[in-house]
């Protein structure tokens, strides 16, 4: 947070911090690099300030406060780590163990759960609860969910991002006391499609994802800076992965485009990034089958199939903008054209966020297409001239959009995929890539955000991203070429395309930044 | 014995003059005796100046925070171009406490003349008046008496020909403890569930449907009148020990006592003489042991303790207790100390809103350990247990719910330690009371 003129400066923990004014204390010490323990907080909700875990020493005030719902005040000196607050807040974490099962054994969250944690860092070592513990049964939420009613601290997140960012009063809190439980209103389901969110929202486990329930520990998964390709929101989201194997995307905080937030339909559809049915090697036809060879001759063949001929490519709106543009050269240097053609479904906004839904166009780089030069079309292979050399690509998910009457036009069919579809086996050649999870890259979303994604698991086999496959094609062609990193074509696509005018890998950082001129097609200059 | 009881001449009746009158609950019989005539004067002058009448005469809450009244009303900025509004607490939810209850059944006027002034002084042209679900006699009463109210023209549109708008609402309440806490209450108005909100803003900043408002007990509007009509001079003279505490206040008595009921006295009246002169003292054949003065919330008094106090504010706190609602809750030697704390710390735990951690789980876990106390199965280390959990549970939540669940408990340990010391060594109540587990 940015100091300003109008800010407050307060202390906290010893260090001096200005935020503006109306900023929690809780907010404060975060811009001040002081973590203090929280529950019921969370930056995308509105406040409850009820699991009393965020009490902190606020010098002259009568009593503790609790940070996540006290604004600062200009001279205000705050402890979070006094023995008065220690021990409160040991108290509250007494509290919330007395009828919790202990069972992080068997429990989704266990490694990724804020009662561990706190527990470890400021809890007792041992309970003093002799009383027998309430129990409750594991309750099935709908969608996505299910509750297990004894891991419960009662914090309301869930409650309330149904009712204020969902605005589908779904949850409630049933009964008082101790017999308080997350409940539905009667006949109701977590059947809202943003309502997986809860899940991530949830600090314990007591809400789990029935899709990865029991599938791994969060210990063992690497986590891996994405974008959500399911749609052209572009959500920020994280690949967590293990053995090579996408188990579960979550969301990525990004204020400017998905807050915290990612749907039940994005964070669902991973499976197709780990699909088994890959090609590993370039593959050249002998007469009636395919022949494995290296690249160098693979793409010999395809730079002689290549010359004095018209490029056409069949691009993927799921295809980066290094991709993209490598392609877009090959047309250029072909004379040929490009299309590409992109899976609609319903809108589903999530209405307390601005401008945030499952947006109908259900692949990542629409935008990024369009504006490098591909047409979007139903029927993308309508302009494919007779003799032109058709340039399949086919990265995952999204349906290839080619029929055999269409390629039966083509004058040679190279493929450029993951896998190699039934139409597509009368390819001359055929090249294997990579997909998302398995390279560097950029997409530009819907408000043309240009969003980088990070390689979260290896390529299978000899697969390499497209830009390099197609680069190196250029190269043959004797063409400028000679990339190494993705971040090289995003550097030489800012040099030549003017919407990208001035960016880099290093400029866009986690965030994204928008290219100019939203919503026109760019120039490429040659 | 019967109801009401007929006066006893060192009561000072001021608010129960005429209960058990069934003339004085209509408004014929109501006017008769000097009804609405506050109202009609208080229309006519400026509500600051009634603001400043009600801070003279020293009027405090008489829900139990015991906050001055006058300086309550002038947080409200009457002409800021927001609706404001009143609340009328008779949600009167507090174990012990039944004056409330006897105000709206014999004068229901009474009542809501002092909350059309209190509305007048803090420019809302609304008010609700929230009273508790189970109180179905008052409930029919307050109702009847309201209608005559509009039908007479006293509330509405042109409250007493005025040109003033009062308008008049009463909101039953669904059963719960929490919903007497002034937030909850709010909530509850509003058709949420009755979960106390987090203070600060204030109620007089973000109240009832996010507008300025003021919530004041029934006893406390009740008292408003008589202050108009008598002036503040007056009911400061209603004073017998620290000036901080003016007026009359009626005290709800229940428990191993001769006579319980309603006693109204002078602020600062010996405890002692009320328990024994008035209240009749302790039934045949027993002596009184404790006594829990201002409702289940305040801590519990030995009776070394209650025979030292002089009743108000200050009075009860500088003999390890408070005032609180004025529900006096009397014990004698036949009662078993642990049992009855087992069984306020069950009721606390039975209304916790389930909110705030400490009190979701405090309540509960007292509540075990006081029953396994009551049964023969504690141990020593309990009683710091259940020490070490009050301390947790007393100044760390949204409202006070949890810190009267602790309260009871702290001062039953510290005063009556024997008690629980002969459960634990005896592993049985001493008394049987309670059959053993």
């Amino acid at each position: 947070m940015m100091a300003d003129a109008t800010g407050v400066t307060l202390t906290i923990e010893g260090r001096s911090v200005t935020v503006p004014a109306g900023t929690s204390i809780l907010e404060a010490a975060k811009a001040a690099g002081v973590l203090i323990p929280h529950y019921c907080y969370h930056p995308g909700l509105p406040v409850a300030g009820v699991c009393r875990m965020c009490l902190v020493e606020v010098e002259k005030a009568p009593k503790l406060a609790p940070a996540c719902a006290t604004s600062v005040a200009d001279g205000q000196v705050v402890h979070v780590h006094t023995e008065q607050a220690l021990e409160a807040r040991r108290g509250v974490l007494e509290f919330l163990l007395i009828n919790h099962p202990l069972d992080c054994p068997i429990c989704d969250q266990a490694g990724e759960c804020e009662l561990q944690d706190y527990t470890f860092r400021e809890g007792r070592a041992q309970g003093r609860f002799l009383e027998s513990k309430r129990f409750n049964p594991v309750e099935d939420f709908g969608g996505d969910v299910l509750y297990v009613t004894n891991r419960c601290i009662l914090c309301t997140r869930c409650v309330r991002f149904m009712d204020d960012v969902a605005h589908d009063s779904v949850l409630n809190v049933s009964e008082r006391g101790d017999r308080a439980v997350i409940g539905k209103f009667e006949g109701q389901d977590l059947t809202h499609p943003w309502a997986g969110n809860v899940i991530d929202l949830c600090p314990v486990g007591a809400l789990v994802s029935k899709d990865f329930l029991n599938k791994a520990r969060a210990w063992e998964l690497d986590r891996t800076p994405s974008i959500c390709p399911n749609c052209t929101q572009g959500c920020n989201a994280i690949l967590e992965t293990r053995d090579n194997v996408v188990m579960r995307m979550r969301p990525r905080p990004n204020a400017e485009v998905n807050e915290y937030f990612l749907c039940d339909a994005g964070r669902l559809n991973y499976r197709w990034l780990s699909a088994p049915n890959r090609l590993e090697a370039p593959l050249v036809r002998q007469g009636e089958r395919f022949v494995a060879r290296d690249w160098e001759h693979a793409l010999a063949e395809a730079a002689a199939l290549l010359k004095g001929r018209r490029a056409f490519v069949l691009a993927s709106p799921m295809l980066s903008n290094e991709s993209l543009y490598t392609l877009r050269r090959l047309i250029d240097v072909t004379g040929g054209a490009g299309a590409f053609r992109v899976e609609r479904g319903p809108e589903a906004p999530l209405p307390g966020v601005d401008d945030l839904a499952l947006r109908a166009e259900r692949a990542a780089n629409v935008h990024g297409a369009e504006r490098l030069g591909f047409a979007k079309s139903d029927t993308p292979l309508d302009r494919l001239g007779a003799g032109d050399v058709l340039l399949l690509v086919d990265v995952g998910g999204a349906p290839l959009a080619a029929n055999a009457e269409a390629l039966a036009k083509a004058g040679a069919v190279i493929v450029l995929g993951t896998t190699l579809p039934e139409i597509a086996r009368m390819a001359s050649i055929v090249l294997p890539v990579t997909n998302m999870a398995e390279e560097d890259g950029t997409f530009t979303n819907l408000r043309g955000r240009a969003q980088r994604y990070m390689q979260a698991k290896a390529a299978p086999g000899m697969a390499r991203p497209l830009w390099w496959a197609v680069g190196d094609l250029l190269a043959a062609l004797g063409e400028r070429a000679g990339y190494f990193l993705a971040s090289e074509v995003f550097a030489d696509l800012a040099a030549h395309v003017d919407d990208f005018a001035g960016m880099s890998y290093e400029t866009l950082g986690l965030r994204g930044a928008v290219v100019r001129a939203p919503g026109r097609p760019a120039e490429v200059a040659r | 014995m019967g109801y009401p009881h007929p006066p006893h001449p060192r009561e000072t009746p001021v608010l129960s003059k005429h209960f058990g009158d069934r003339d004085a609950i209509g408004l014929d019989g109501w006017k008769k005796r000097g009804g609405y005539a506050a109202l009609e004067r208080a229309l006519g002058m400026e509500p600051v100046a009634l603001t400043n009448i009600v801070k003279e005469s020293g009027l405090r809450g008489r829900g139990g925070a015991g906050f001055p009244t006058g300086l309550k009303w002038s947080f409200m900025k009457p002409g800021d171009g927001k609706p404001h509004y009143l609340a009328c607490n008779a949600d009167e939810s507090e174990p012990g406490t039944f004056k409330d209850r006897e105000i709206m059944r014999w004068t229901p006027h009474a009542l809501i003349e002092g909350c059309a002034i209190a509305s007048y002084a803090i420019g809302a042209e609304t008010c609700y008046i929230y009273i508790r679900g189970e109180f179905t006699e008052p409930l029919r009463t307050m109702a009847e008496a309201l209608r005559e109210a509009y039908a007479n023209g006293i509330l509405g549109r042109n409250a007493m020909g005025s040109g003033k708008t009062i308008e008049m609402y009463i909101h039953k309440g669904a059963g719960a403890y929490i919903c007497g806490e002034e937030t909850a209450l709010m909530n509850s108005i509003e058709g949420r569930r009755g979960n106390p909100r987090i203070k600060p803003p204030f109620p007089a900043v973000s109240g009832l449907f996010g507008q300025p408002t003021t919530i004041n007990n029934v006893e406390t509007l009740a008292a408003v009148p008589h202050i108009l009509n008598n002036g503040a001079e007056w009911y400061k003279t209603f004073c017998l020990s620290n000036p901080k505490s003016t007026g009359t206040k009626l005290f709800s008595v229940c428990g191993n006592i001769a006579r319980p009921g309603n006693y109204e006295v002078e602020m600062g009246f010996p405890f002692q003489e009320f328990l024994h002169d008035l209240c009749g003292g302790a039934l045949p054949g027993r002596t009184l042991k404790a006594v829990i003065p201002g409702g289940s919330s305040v801590p519990i008094q030995t009776m070394e303790e209650a025979e030292a106090t002089l009743m108000d504010y200050e009075g009860f706190i500088a003999q390890g207790s408070m005032l609180g609602s004025g529900g006096v809750i009397v014990f004698d030697d036949a009662q078993c100390i642990v049992k009855q704390i087992w069984r306020l710390a069950r009721f606390y735990a039975h209304e916790s809103c389930a909110q705030c951690t400490q009190c979701r789980e405090g309540t509960a876990w007292v509540t075990k350990i006081m029953e396994r106390i009551e049964m023969g199965q504690g141990t020593m280390r309990d009683l710091d247990t259940l020490l070490e959990l009050s301390e947790n549970m007393t100044g760390k939540t949204i409202c006070v719910l949890s810190d009267s669940c602790a309260a009871p408990v702290v001062s039953g340990i510290q005063k009556f330690r024997h008690e629980f010391e002969a459960h634990i060594s005896g592993k049985r109540c001493p008394l049987r009371t309670t059959a053993a587990a």
